[in-house]
């Protein structure tokens, strides 16, 4: 799950990090209001969760709360990679002198949070990986350690950073680390923190993405998200536990596992179709899940055809079955289904389903193949 | 001989007496699997599914019973606990099933048992079996059959219908190993490779990867020099879209985006066989024995 901009900050803030003055807007008048308390220029910034907010021209300076009214209206309501802008943030305007990245990530090969920092602040730290590595430092946190002084220094030197900076950086590196933790994230970053013309360090521009799986101890960051960045198809699949993604196929494609999923997906294409979707319904899925499930893939228009395939392991193929004959007795499908069960109760779950006359295939690949021709208009 | 369980394992469930937990006890005896204790906090003293005895603590239920190898059940919340507790009572082997563990608590976790001697397989995974000794996990028994392929897998599901493709055949299977598809996890492919490279009853190895991260590279490269056994690869995720995170902070630490393409083509380097497709793959084992 990802957080906005000013949730971010937020979240910053309350860990010690120097971040502008600011409020959040979904009105231009509200803008105005945020403009004339903080009396001065401010930047009015789109809260989307997509990068190249700049470019897409969703970041404006506004010299006078008439203009950050002005800029407030052209930017709310706008499209922005397929998102509408519905709130903007309003901050005062930092006097910048020069701009560094900081970011926390988990490093899944050195198994340890590393913290990194670059001289290249505002750009994007993709970018600066990809061109020009060598400007970007890391360190790797232990976990029993936490982030220790010299630790921060190390980066603060490897940048380049001022020393009359150095103390400050050490306390906001920490400040990023605990952020990180007490929010179980999967990425924290600040980009750019940038130096001002009084010499401060203020962490202009952020964002934080949160490790789904660790939500539960976290009610009140669960509560910030933002249901527009999903599609509907989305957000009932993550209600019912289920991981869907949209494609542009048109297959759709049902399976348990995320492995096998994206296995399924691979072998339609490997025989000349295009998924629909991924949607792996997890461990475990009963029968009102899977018609859950069914419901998603058929709710998209390009889907000529369906396939699921299920491998029981905790799932068992019977309650995959019931599922799947509740699924097509309360929609209205029409489309052709291709149905592959195999592993626990596959017996019990192919009987169910020649019973009410489905057609069921054993391997994967004559699945696919069934699939691929049904969706082509072909008898299966 | 085989590899990590076996007919001698004396298996210990922790978390028994949750529904998870008893419905795969009752799989795992059926399939002769000796589990000789439960462990569920606060129900000590009773018994369980196969009059298994239930122990409050792993600590208990080792000096009862001698178990030497964990399996655990518990929700998510609560398996670091569990796994924390099952290496500090000395167990060899620990295999946690839960899936949704935090990966901050797993960050933790490794950190601890790099100070014992605890292998952890998993999290999120389907656990491990050694076809007709040892079923220690959630996969389907019946479509094993004892032989000489050894499977290690990130996936769960997609194990399974290898295993059934290769079974199909008449080709059987040494040991399967389930790694587990979380970021962070107690075993990897390199660990797995050794030790199917050292068993003289593994013949040849099927390796099932997944984008993300970079254990398959460094599996590439331990199969090019040290790995004698042939080796038949597969990664699912040819055809998965870029991850819609807003970065891929993670990866660039790692080292490059970790497609699919990418891991193919190191593990074709490093003299593996690729599959395009998972029914390649049985096709392909076939082909070494003929």
């Amino acid at each position: 799950m990802n957080l906005h901009e000013y949730q971010s900050k937020r979240i910053f803030a309350k860990y010690g990090i120097p971040i502008p003055k600011g409020e959040v807007a979904a009105t231009p008048a509200q803008a105005r209001d945020i403009a004339v308390r903080l009396g001065g220029p401010v930047v009015v910034k789109s809260q989307v969760l997509v990068g190249g907010r700049g470019k897409a021209g969703g970041i404006k300076v506004a010299q006078t709360p008439d203009e950050a009214e002005a800029r407030a209206d052209e930017i709310l309501g706008m499209d922005i990679k397929g998102l509408t802008v519905k709130k903007v943030l309003v901050d005062e305007a930092a006097d910048i002198r020069s701009e560094i990245y900081l970011g926390a990530v988990l490093d899944r090969a050195r198994r340890r949070v590393v913290l990194m920092a670059s001289s290249e602040g505002g750009v994007e730290i993709e970018q600066v990986a990809a061109e020009t590595p060598e400007k970007i430092v890391t360190v790797a946190v232990h976990p029993f350690l936490g982030l220790r002084d010299y630790q921060a220094r190390f980066l603060a030197e490897g940048i380049g950073l001022p020393k009359e900076h150095t103390r400050q950086f050490i306390k906001i590196a920490k400040g990023l680390y605990e952020a990180y933790m007490g929010s179980d994230a999967s990425l924290a970053e600040i980009n750019p923190l940038v130096i001002t013309g009084d010499n401060q360090l203020l962490a202009v521009d952020g964002k934080i993405a949160l490790d789904d799986s660790a939500l539960f101890r976290h009610p009140d960051l669960a509560e910030m998200r933002d249901p527009d960045s999903e599609s509907p198809s989305e957000v009932v699949a993550r209600r019912h536990d289920l991981n869907y993604i949209q494609l542009d196929g048109e297959i759709g494609c049902m399976v348990n596992g995320a492995g096998l999923a994206m296995a399924t997906m691979d072998i339609v294409k490997f025989y000349g179709g295009d998924p629909a979707n991924f949607l792996d319904i997890g461990g475990g899925a009963q029968a009102d899940k899977v018609a859950t499930a069914l419901g998603i893939i058929l709710a998209d228009e390009q889907v000529k055809a369906v396939l699921i395939n299920i491998f029981g392991g905790i799932t068992r193929c019977d309650e995959v079955a019931k599922g799947v004959l509740t699924a097509i007795e309360s929609l209205d499908a029409d489309v052709p289904f291709v149905v592959r069960l195999a592993g626990t109760n596959e017996k019990e779950g192919r009987e169910i389903l020649a019973e009410a006359h489905f057609p069921t295939a054993t391997t994967l690949a004559e699945a696919a193949q069934l699939a691929v021709a049904a969706a082509k208009g072909e008898q299966a | 001989m085989s590899i990590l369980v076996n007919k001698d394992t004396r298996l210990l469930v922790q978390g028994i007496t949750g529904r998870e937990g008893a419905f795969h006890t009752q799989q795992m005896i059926e399939y002769g699997t000796n589990v000789v204790a439960g462990v569920t906090p606060g129900k000590g003293g009773e018994w369980a599914v196969g009059n298994t005895p239930v122990f409050d603590t792993v600590v208990d239920a080792v000096k009862a019973t001698e178990a030497n190898v964990s399996i655990i059940y518990v929700p998510a919340r609560f398996a670091p606990g569990a796994i924390i507790e099952a290496a500090d009572a000395g167990l060899d082997l620990v295999i946690c099933i839960t899936e949704g563990v935090p990966a901050l608590d797993m960050v933790e976790v490794r950190a601890f048992l790099d100070t014992t001697d605890t292998r952890l397989i998993g999290p999120n995974c389907p656990g491990i079996i050694t076809p007709e000794e040892a079923k220690v996990g959630i996969m389907p028994g019946h479509i094993h059959t004892k032989g000489h392929v050894g499977l290690v897998s990130r996936s769960g599901t997609l194990t399974y219908e290898v295993v059934y493709a290769l079974t199909s055949r008449g080709i059987g299977q040494s040991t399967a190993v389930g790694i587990g598809g979380d970021p962070i996890i107690g075993t990897t492919f390199l660990d797995v490779l050794q030790l199917f490279e050292d068993d003289p009853d593994t013949e040849q190895v099927v390796l099932i990867g997944e984008i993300g991260g970079t254990d398959e590279q460094k599996a590439a490269e331990f199969i090019a020099n040290r790995m004698s056994k042939p080796v038949t690869a597969f990664i699912a995720g040819q055809t998965a879209p870029p991850g819609r995170r807003m970065g891929h902070a993670g990866a660039i630490i790692s080292g490059g985006e970790c497609t699919a393409a990418e891991k193919m083509a190191a593990l074709k380097a490093a003299g593996a066989q690729v599959a395009r497709h998972p029914d390649e793959i049985a096709e392909m084992v076939a082909a070494n024995l003929s």
